[in-house]
Parts: structure tokens; sequence; C-alpha cells
């Protein structure tokens, strides 16, 4: 639905009985689901925890230190997110594509951390096939992975849409909506990083 | 979108076909889409039953030697997924499609291109499943799966079960997201959620239940696919793997997956009634809240599918418990249909026929469920044919007669003709009779003892007569389906035209014509009743009787239709067929290891997803 | 019946009559109904032979009766509406009825009541049932595809596929499995409890008269699923002391030269005989235990009777018999066939 001269599309009420867009109301439903997609994993995880019969065990392979600093950056991508949408709805599409591209490069950052990190892992003997540890962790963390690559995938689309004139102001709702998906994502790391490698 | 963004030329040209095989394969209407789902999903229901009719066959006789144990195992773990997954799930899609929009007074549904990808997901993953019998056998593991036989069991079945349910799952998500937000979205002006018709209320929960209840049997069938293909350890005894993990997660999936069954079926009978009786629903508001509460409750109950699996006494008692009281709110169903019955004018068309088919056969099968919840007995019970009887009365006579019933009611909207009620009634009387014979039996045979999934049983075991009966049961619904397919074949070829509104109904489907304009409706209709329709051609005296409000059915169409040109509706895409394209090549290069192809599925699929979500909803240039 | 005055001279059957004869039809079928029902067909668990499958048969009996006026209140009444407000002229326009709250919540509650009122007898009877009590008998069973191992922990006694028990007296099952998940089935004594990987369920229950009690596998478990049956021998308490001695003893091993002697270390491998070492000492690969295989009522997990032919079709090629069998053809010759049923069937 768009708007003639220009105008930031910040407010403009879409004509569905909620007053919710559709694809706002979509995302939410989405990620309603993705909830129960990672509440799944985690909890297979929790089942599993302590029961590995041979090691290595997590106390053996966790670098807490490091994966704090993986987080952080993690969580500065929300904010680079945030700021991404706030430029394209005051009209800044510099800035736009300017925070687009920093989410994407912190979101990069993280995952070639989590590649790594799994290195480490494998080559200190834990694969998937080791042993509960080593199957539940990298299916898990595999799978929140695969959905922060996604996650740059789409914000380097934004970012090539912005640079080719085709994410005007009226379509803010589209960098809103990968705000969603990122924001969630990063909630989901939060949780996995306090319940996996935090608490004992 | 009338902003000033400079138009590309797209790879190719958008498909402009109204007709022929390119506008089928690049439709993105809901009409088209739920008649591809209707037609897919009756093929399969036919696959499915022959699939039934071979293992009656086998069952005949004891000792029989009709089928050998691997044919057998595959042939009862694909009637299952068949049945499930690829008849009774896209049935209801079928109607859910059709039926949603027009029931909202709405074009069509939120995302179109979206519906259409859900639906070439489900076509191509079920095909994808059936190939496996032609690629070293089909799944064997019963449409359950337990592990761990299921991850030690050799050759590629269980990976095609794996895969292809996965698949599957992406297009029944999909839809879910789709349903919820067109029917919290899309209703017209003034139809508030307590005015939507039943049949929409049953989608909404349906589609909630599938939103939450899919992610759970992903993750499940994610671990199934890691233990076999890469060696993790989610099932494994020898690592201290819990095998029962696996049951825990399908079940949890399990259990509001036989209500995502169950509740459509509920929905359609809950508009036929009204209608053949010509009295509105009994207690709305209460049918709408037992609906929204079983789909609560049913995420309570899962483990009563566990009672032998050595939970204990106390998480026995409370799955007992919680499995009991979700009688109620499904009892309150039966008697409002039963209200909605008592004091109407009935007329016996086949598909009220049907409709009140369901009821009778769904107290029968309720009340088997009953006795499952209580704990000891199940002990008796469980993994016996009195099982296998008990499901097949609520998800043969219940969801498969409903969605017949379902089938007959719209078929003159859908189609723009009358069926035959002689063949209609023919087809009814002998399924009832065959479905009776083929599975009352089954409650007894259990109770003596029959065990499920065993592909020869035992003679002297005082089994053997029943099977008969019931395999001369099954052929008499397969007579019963051909007559059918023989009404609707020549129905739609010479039946008699329908009209807008054959049946005298309620709803808003009945006030367009038959079959639909491609854009629904040209006003879009602003409501002020539940059952809108019928208080347009009627309103009540003072006790509450129907008197004929003059031209009360005629205030639209011609008119409207002069006052407002066409409706412009979404173009037609091939992204939704392309990207739903790479999924079984994603499938086989998983399975065989052979990634090449499994990349070629993925780049297909993202390449698809990209063009859709660059592609605009409508092209400029009309 | 109308108001229409009933001419008792000319009705062809009068109506006491009528009365009379629709109560003995009604009794006939009740009565036709419980004797099928309660048979004595080997796995009929409505002809409970011991207190657990008994006390779940009574509490099948008690909701089924329940579920049967029910259904009868309830489907006669969508019968009799469905008769008496069928359409009788196209202009019926029946008052529009849109419900009545009273009524509503009396049929939400009544059902409640009636469910809470089975509840009560059901969760009792899950806790009695899950008493093990103290000092019984204990009987280890190891599922295995496609066949039972029976251990006596206590008496320090393995067998297969058959499991004895002393009658009166109840015996507590320690259920495990080596491989998949199976279900240990016995209906005429107590259901079921599964065979469970990784975990050890309980079983507890007792046979009240001595007799033989079919049982079979009931969670699927491959190909084989349909041919893991076992029995349960409940024998008069004397009876199961000689039982248990003869098990104790040792088995003879064959004769010096014989050509059964010859081909038993191949089985020896798998196999246990109890007073017969194998060459490469006990056996790799989890097989039934033949030191007393002459005397089970049945071989191969009840597929085959114990009869010479029986044993020889058995060992002519096993996974003819049972598909997927562990046990391989070993291609034996017609001879060595002949000597090995001849000394198996000697170990009684």
């Amino acid at each position: 639905m768009g708007q003639a001269g220009g105008h930031p599309a910040a407010v403009q009420t879409p004509h569905t009985a909620t007053g919710l867009d559709n694809r706002k109301l979509g995302m939410w439903a989405f990620l309603g689901s993705e909830c129960l997609f990672f509440g799944a994993l985690i909890s297979s995880y929790l089942l599993y925890r302590g029961r590995s019969i041979v090691g290595p065990y997590p106390e053996d392979v966790y670098d807490i230190p490091y994966t704090s600093v993986s987080s952080f950056v993690l969580l500065m991508s929300s904010l680079t997110m945030v700021l991404a949408l706030n430029a394209i709805q005051r009209g800044d599409h510099r800035k736009l594509r300017a925070w687009l591209l920093a989410t994407a490069l912190l979101g990069i950052t993280f995952v070639g951390g989590q590649v790594f990190e799994f290195t480490v892992f494998v080559n200190e003997g834990l694969t998937i096939s080791r042993n509960l540890f080593g199957s539940s962790f990298f299916v898990l963390t595999g799978f929140h992975g695969a959905h922060v690559t996604v996650g740059i995938l789409m914000l380097l689309t934004l970012f090539g849409q912005s640079l080719a004139g085709h994410l005007p102001t009226e379509r803010a709702l589209r960098v809103e909506l990968i705000g969603l998906y990122w924001h969630f994502v990063d909630i989901v790391w939060i949780v996995i990083f306090t319940i996996v490698y935090l608490i004992p | 979108m009338s902003i000033a963004v400079p138009t590309r030329q797209p790879f190719f040209r958008r498909p402009r076909a109204t007709s022929g095989l390119v506008s089928w394969l690049t439709t993105v209407d809901h009409k088209r889409i739920g008649i591809l789902y209707g037609i897919t999903a009756f093929v399969f229901f036919i696959i499915g039953g022959i699939e039934a009719i071979l293992l009656r066959i086998q069952l005949a006789r004891p000792e029989n030697t009709f089928l050998n144990e691997e044919t057998y195992n595959q042939l009862f773990t694909m009637h299952g997924v068949t049945m499930i997954f690829l008849v009774v799930m896209p049935m209801s899609a079928a109607f859910f499609n059709y039926l949603v929009p027009l029931m909202l007074g709405a074009r069509d549904v939120a995302f179109p291109r979206l519906n259409a990808f859900s639906y070439w997901v489900f076509v191509l993953g079920g095909v994808f499943l059936f190939s496996s019998f032609f690629l070293g056998g089909a799944p064997d593991c019963g449409w359950f799966c337990y592990a761990n036989q299921s991850t030690i069991s050799g050759g590629h079945g269980v990976d095609y079960y794996a895969l292809g349910l996965q698949i599957l799952g992406v297009a029944s998500l999909a839809s879910a997201v789709n349903f919820i937000v067109t029917i919290l979205n899309e209703r017209a002006p003034g139809m508030t959620l307590m005015r939507m018709p039943v049949f929409v209320w049953m989608t909404l929960v349906v589609s909630f239940l599938l939103l939450f209840a899919l992610p759970v049997i992903a993750i499940a069938l994610f671990e199934l696919g890691f233990d076999r293909l890469f060696g993790a350890n989610y099932f494994n005894p020898a690592a201290g793997g819990d095998v029962l993990l696996w049951q825990h997660l399908f079940w949890l999936f399990g259990h509001p997956e036989v209500y995502i069954l169950i509740l459509p079926a509920m929905g359609i009978v809950s508009e036929v009634l009204p209608t053949f009786s010509r009295k509105p629903l009994f207690g709305y508001a209460a049918v709408v809240f037992s609906g929204i509460a079983i789909g609560f409750m049913g995420w309570g109950v899962w483990a009563h599918h566990m009672f032998t699996t050595g939970l204990g006494p106390v998480a026995n008692t409370a799955f007992a418990l919680s499995t009991m009281f979700i009688a109620v709110p499904t009892g309150v169903k039966i008697f409002n249909w039963m209200g909605t019955l008592w004091g109407g004018s009935i007329r016996f068309t086949t598909p009220m026929l049907f409709a009140i088919g369901f009821v009778a056969m769904f107290i029968i099968g309720g009340l088997s469920g009953v006795t499952h919840s209580i704990v000891p007995s199940d002990f008796q019970q469980q993994d016996t044919y009195y099982v296998v009887a008990h499901f097949h009365y609520v998800l043969f006579g219940g969801a498969i007669f409903g969605l017949f019933s379902g089938a007959y009611y719209w078929f003159p909207k859908v189609t723009g003709r009358m069926f035959s009620e002689t063949l209609g009634k023919w087809h009814f009387w002998l399924m009832l009779i065959g479905f009776n014979l083929t599975f009352a039996p089954m409650h007894w045979l259990g109770m003596w003892g029959m065990a499920r999934r065993h592909h020869s049983y035992e003679a002297g075991a005082g089994w053997g007569f029943w099977n008969l009966v019931e395999t001369i049961g099954s052929f008499v619904i397969a007579i019963s389906i051909l007559i059918f397919m023989v009404n609707a074949v020549r129905s739609i070829a010479r039946g008699k035209e329908a009209g807008a509104d054959p049946w005298d109904a309620r709803t808003l489907e009945w006030t367009i014509p038959s079959p639909p304009h491609h854009y629904n409706f040209a006003e879009i209709p602003t409501v002020h009743h539940r059952d809108e329709h019928w208080h347009r051609k009627y309103a009540e005296d003072e006790e509450g009787t129907p008197v004929p409000v003059v031209a009360g059915a005629q205030e639209h169409d011609e008119d409207a239709e002069e006052e407002h040109p066409e409706p412009h509706m979404p173009d037609p895409s091939y992204f939704p067929l392309l990207a739903a394209s790479g999924m079984p090549f994603i499938g086989y290069g998983v399975i065989y290891k052979f990634w090449p192809v499994a990349i070629l599925g993925l780049l297909l699929t993202l390449g698809g997803l990209f063009g859709w979500s660059l592609e605009p909803v409508a092209e400029e240039e009309h | 019946m109308t108001g229409e005055p009933c001419d008792t001279n000319r009705a062809v059957i009068r109506r006491p009559t009528r009365r009379f004869l629709r109560m003995a039809v009604f009794t006939a079928a009740l009565a036709g109904v419980l004797a099928a029902c309660t048979r004595d067909y080997p796995y009929n668990s409505l002809a409970p032979a011991g207190p657990v499958a008994e006390k779940q048969a009574g509490l099948f009996w008690l909701v089924f009766w329940i579920a049967a006026v029910v259904f009868v209140l309830v489907e006669g009444a969508l019968v009799y509406a469905l008769w008496r407000f069928r359409r009788r002229s196209t202009d019926d326009r029946p008052k529009q009825v849109h419900g009545n709250t009273r009524l509503e919540i009396a049929w939400t509650i009544i059902p409640a009541l009636l469910l809470a009122g089975v509840a009560v007898p059901t969760v009792g009877t899950i806790f009695d049932l899950a008493e093990s009590p103290p000092g019984a008998m204990r009987v280890e069973v190891v599922g295995h595809q496609w066949w039972w191992e029976i251990r006596y922990p206590d008496l320090q006694l393995v067998t297969a596929n058959e499991v004895h028990i002393p009658t009166g007296e109840q015996v507590v099952f320690e259920l495990t499995s080596k491989d998949v998940i199976h279900s240990f089935s016995v209906p005429r004594l107590a259901g079921k409890q599964d065979v469970v990987p990784g975990r050890t369920n309980t079983l507890n229950f007792s046979a009240t008269e001595p007799g033989t009690y079919r049982g079979q596998c009931q969670e699927y478990c491959g190909l084989s699923h349909a041919y893991m049956r076992f029995r349960v021998i409940a024998h008069e308490p004397a009876d199961f002391e000689a039982w248990v001695q003869s098990e104790l003893a040792q088995a003879a091993a064959p004769e010096a030269g014989s050509l059964a002697e010859q081909v038993l270390p191949t089985c020896l491998a798998c196999h246990s005989i109890n007073g017969v070492e194998g060459p490469t000492g006990p056996p790799q690969t989890p097989a039934p235990d033949l030191t007393h295989i002459g005397s089970r009522q049945t071989i191969a997990a009840g597929k085959l009777p114990n009869t010479e032919d029986g044993m020889a079709t058995w060992l002519r090629d096993p996974p003819a018999v049972k598909a997927g069998s562990k046990m391989p053809d070993y291609n034996l010759t017609e001879d060595e066939i002949d000597a090995l049923v001849e000394y198996l069937r000697s170990l009684k």
C-alpha cells in the first residue's frame, strides 16, 4: 500500500481487521512457531545434560570468555539493526545501508566465530556422533547458526536492494520484518548461551 | 503500488495465462488452489485405499501368504502416512482454501503466492514419499516410526519418511501462517470474530495447532535424520540416549495432530447441519469455545499414547485425567449438533446424511477413546485392534464422513452443477454399512488380543471369522467410493445448473454465483449478523419463525458489477512452483549423500524465494 | 404408540407378547455378547486368569456399560430427533432457536461428573497395579529381535520364550530390551508393558490356576514382529519346584564322535547349553538358551511346534521361517539336521 508524495511511512494503518499489516502478523506467527522449534531442541539438550557416557564433556571444551565475546557481537548487531530501521523510517538511506551492512558484518563475525569454535571442539574430539553432548550441542547451535546465516542473506539482500534504489521509505516494513526475525534469533542465542554455556 | 519506482525487466515475463496447463501451474487463486488440493488429496485417498484393501486381503485368513512381511510392513506404514498427511490434511486444506475467503467476504487469502507454494510443496512432497516404493522400499516403521527401530532400520525407507514428512511440514506451516493472517486480517467490514462461520473458527484453531505442533515433529525428524545420516546419538541407548524422547516429541505433535485432523470436519458439520435443519447452530459460542478448549487441552494429553512405556503411576494418572476431561468439550459439540437438529425441519440430502453419519460414528469413536483413558484397561487395549477400531471410527467415521459431507455440500458452489442425489445416497448407505462391517469387529478382536502390525496372525485364536467379515466390509467401502467417483464425473459433465444458493443456506459464499467469479465479490459485503446471508433472506417474527424478506437475496451482482469495474486480483506467478521444486532435490541429495543434487535443490528453492520476494504482488500495467 | 385404538383381536402379535419378545431378544443378544466376549480364546483379555487381568477386565466392563448406556441414550435421541423433526413440507419454517444456557451447562457438567466418577476406581487401580510386593520372585525378561530371554536371577536359571511361574504367587517381571522396543503382552494374565532398551520396566502379576497362557510381542519391532510369541506356564507350587530342579540340571554333551558333536560348536558360538562348553568360550551373540530346549512347547518363539519336523524346518533355513532372522542358513545337510534334532530333543 503505497503513498504518493514520499511521506515517511511510519504511521500508516493498513486496511486490515486488526490494523496490523499482513506481513507483520505473518512474521509474528512464524516467530511463534520458531519458539517451539528451538524449545524442542533446547529441551532435548537439557534432557541429555550430564548423561553422556564418554567425554569430551562441556567443561572440557567450553571457552566461556571467547563465547561471551561472540555473544556480545551478536547483541550489538541487534542494536545496529534497530538503528537501520530507524534510519529508513527517517528517510536516511545512506545510514540505512551503513547500519544494514554493519548488522550483516557483525552477524558474519558471529557465525565465523562459531565455525572456529566448532573446529576447535572437533579437534578436541567432540563430534556429533561422539556422545550425547556432541549430538545435542552441535544440532542446537548449528540450527541457530543456520538461522543467523539466513538472516545475513536477507540483510545483504536488503542492502543490495537499497543500493539499487528499490528500497524506498515506503517499504520500511521490509526492514522492520527482517529486524523482527533478527532480534528473535538474537534472543534465542541469549537463551542458548545461558542454558548451554553458563549454567553448569 | 503507485510509487515512482523504476520498473525492471524481470528475468522472464510474468505469466499471464488464464486457461490451460500453465494457468494451473502458476495460479495464485485460492479457489483453483483449493480444487488442486482436493483432486490431489482424492487421488492419494484412492492410493491409500488400495493399500488398505491389500492389507485386508492379507488379513482375510490366518497365516495368509498373500503379502510377505516386508511388503506388509511398508503397506501399513504408507497407508497411515498417506491417509493422515496426504489425504485428510490436504483435503481439509482444500476446503480451507476454497471457502475461507468466501466465508469472510474477502477476495483471496492474505498471501496468495504462499498459498500456491504450500500446494506445490505438498504435491512434490507426496510424490517424493511415494517414489520410495520404486527406490529400494517405502518406509516400513509404522506411521509413528518409533525409535530405535527407526534408527537401526536398514535401507532408505525411514530416510524417506524423515525427509518426506519434513517437506510436507513446510507446506502445512506456510498454510497455517497464511490462514491465521487471513482470518484475523481479511474479514469483511462488520464481521467480528463472533460473526464468523464455525468452519472459519475451526480453520483458525487448526492453523494455530499446526503452527505450534509442526516444529516439534520437525525437531524429532531432524534428530532421527541426524542419528541415521551422521551418527548422532539422540535415540542411541548405547550412548545413553533415551528412545522414549522420540515418543514424547512425536506425540507432543501427534496429539494436536489428531485434532488438526478432526476439527475441519467438525467445522463442516457445523455448517451443514444448520442449513438442512433450517435452524441456526445451537449454541454457537459453546461450539466455538469448545473448539478452542480442545485446541488448548490437546497439548496436555500426549502421553496417553505411552501408557505402557513405564512412565510410572503418577504420570499415567495425570494423563488419564487430562484425557478423560478432553471428552467434555467434545461432548458439548455433539450435544450442540443434536440441539441444532432438535426442533428443526430436517431435509435428508446427501451432505446431510454424511453429516449425521459423522455425528453417529463419532459418538462411538469418542466413547472408545474414553475407554482408552482408563489406564489399567489400556494396558490390554494398547497395540491391539481395539486402538485401530477407535481411530478409524473417529478418522473415517468422523473426518472422512465430514469431508464427504462438505464435498457434496459445496459441490454445487465449486462446479455450478448439482450432483445425483440417488447415487449420493447409494454412496452413503454402502459406505456406512461397509465402514461398520470393517471396523466394528476390530473392537472385540482387540479385546480378544489380536495385535496391530502383525503381518500374519495365528489360527485357533478366535480371530479368523471376523477378519474375513472386515475384509468383505472393506470391499463394500471400495464400491461406495466408485459410486462417488461416477457421480462426480457425470454431474460435472451433465448435472443440473445449481445457481447461487441451491440449499437455501446461511453464509456468504452462497451470495455469489456458482462457480464464483475469480474475484469472488464484485463489492465487498458489509456484515451485520452472524449467518449474514440468512438474515438478508429472512427476518424473524415475534416467535422466532423466519419470514422471507422481499428481494432480500437479490441485492447485488449485476448492478454492482456495472458500478464497480472488475477488481484487480494478484497476478499468477512461477515462483511458488520454482521454490517448491527444489525440495525433492534436497531430499534425494541428503538421502543418498549426493551433495551436488542437494545443493542444486537448495539453489532452486533459494532462487525461487529470492525472485518471489522481488516480484510485486500485481504488475503495474493493468 | 399413537392414540389409535389397538384392536387386540386383529393385531398379529399382541402388545404384551411383543414386549415380552423384545425383552427376550434383547436378553438373548446381551447373553450372546457376554458369552462371545468371555470365551476362552488364548489371548482373550476378557477371560482373565489372574487377579491383575481380572481388575483390568473389571474396569473395562464398568466403563463399557456406562458407555453403552450413554450410547443408547445419545444415539437414541439422535435417531428420534431425525424421525420426529424430518421435513414434512417445503414451507416448514422452524423457530430459530440459538441455544439454551441451562441445557448447555447441564450437558457440560453431567459428563464431567460421570468422568470424575470413573476416574476414582481408575486411579486406585493404577496405583494398585504399580505396587511391587517385596520379596516376590523376580523374573528378568530381555527382549531381542525376535525372541524372549528369560532369566531367574534368584534361582540362577536362564531359559527362552517360556516363563514358568507358580500359581497364586505374585511374580515381579523386570523388563528390558537388548535392541529395539518390544512389548511383553500376556492378555489373560496382565495386559502388557513395553520392553525398552536403556530402561527397566516392571510388571507384577500372578496366575490363579495352572495352565498355559499365551503371550506375544505387541510393539512393532521389525520384520518378524508377528512371530515373537511366548508362553507363561503356571504350575502348582510343588510342580514349579520340580520344574526348577529339572531346569537347574546340566545338559549332557553329544556322544563323542557323533555328527551332532561335530556340528554343535557352530551353534555354541551364539547359543548357550549349560554343561557343554563352546570352542570359543561363552557365546558372543545372544541367542536363546538351549539347555532344556527339548521340554519346551514350541520353538522359534512360538512360530513352530516343538516336533522333529518343526525343528528340522527351522534348522534347514531360519531366515525362511522368520524373515530377518539373526540366525543364518548354515546349509546343513539333512543328516546334520537329523543329528542335531535328535540331540536337541534329548535336552529335556
